[in-house]
């Protein structure tokens, strides 16, 4: 199965995840360059993290406008997993794509830390692999990952079970001191009405070797691969 | 025509920055200072010599990229 990776002009977590899925989990891998208008035979989709466009106007603003865009939102419409992280949540906020908005901080500084954060559900194709309640250890690195949702739209994710991970103690526990950017509810990130766009903040693919500190994202990236090699088993059968 | 776009993180929107400035003048002895909300300003110019057009056009641009509905608003002033 082959990942594609977009590649905004600002992004910098783009070689990671193409690093990640590539090398530590075999995989086909492609850069994708965010004026192409193909998506090259891709069975999943990464928006990396980053700083698309410096972060100009607000995070992922402008890179939601970015021609590739219009085939991510087409891939997506189409049930195609599409992973945002980061960088890549945002823009997919910015494309309605996810609901809700990103705000600065509430420390109003840059976070870069390991963090614990709580697989909420395992329904996704980017969770599949994992064990509701399993606390993985990641890395962040953001000044604007402070979620924000009107209580509306965040009773409906509630409701429908649409937040995926959130910020938790090394115990599952979700505490305010667990929290690193003030996001409502604790959430790190969360899927779409039909769960195939997933969007979070910590960075799985800086976390998938252990000598890098942790092994913990992988399970995020395996578990598209099962949810590809599931899908093609079915249609098989 | 020149339009200019003000725009503002929506009351119910905690504003980090507003309140980080708000503190910093506070410490500097400005008590009167009750509050700060930050925001941003855009200067359009605009081909069209027409009012109604030219704030007509700035809407629309606001919509579409300078601001975000889900948590700001925006005002408009055209001269």
């Amino acid at each position: 199965m082959k990942f594609g990776v977009v590649v905004f002009p600002g992004s910098n977590c783009d070689h990671d995840a193409y690093h990640a899925t590539k090398h530590v989990l075999g995989q086909d891998a492609e850069f994708l360059w965010h004026k192409d208008t193909d998506l090259k035979g891709s069975d999943v989709l990464i928006l990396p993290g980053g700083f698309s466009y410096g972060d100009y106007l607000r995070t992922g603003a402008i890179a939601r406008f970015s021609p590739i865009m219009r085939d991510v939102q087409a891939f997506a419409a189409r049930g195609g997993p599409v992973l945002g992280i980061c960088n890549g949540f945002q823009i997919l906020l910015e494309a309605g794509l996810l609901p809700g908005a990103m705000l600065r901080n509430r420390s109003v500084k840059f976070v870069c830390a390991h963090v614990n954060i709580r697989v909420e559900q395992t329904d996704t194709p980017f969770t599949c692999a994992a064990r509701k309640g399993q606390v993985l250890r990641i890395p962040i690195a953001h000044g604007e990952g402070n979620y924000f949702a009107t209580p509306d739209v965040l009773a409906k994710l509630e409701a429908n079970r649409q937040v995926i991970f959130r910020y938790t103690t090394p115990y599952g526990e979700m505490t305010d001191d667990a929290n690193p950017n003030g996001s409502v509810n604790n959430i790190a990130g969360l899927c779409n009405d039909a769960r195939n766009v997933v969007g979070l903040m910590p960075h799985p693919e800086r976390a998938c070797e252990s000598a890098l500190g942790s092994a913990d994202g992988l399970v995020i990236l395996e578990s598209a691969v099962q949810s590809i090699r599931d899908r093609v088993l079915v249609a098989r059968a | 025509m020149r339009a200019r776009v003000f725009v503002t993180l929506k009351p119910s929107v905690f504003d980090p920055q507003g309140k980080t400035i708000a503190d910093a003048l506070h410490s500097l002895g400005y008590g009167g200072v009750e509050d700060v909300r930050q925001g941003k300003y855009f200067e359009l110019d605009l081909a069209t010599a027409e009012a109604a057009q030219a704030k007509k056009l700035a809407a629309e641009v606001a919509d579409k990229l300078l601001a975000n509905p889900v948590i700001e608003s925006y005002r408009i002033e055209v001269e």
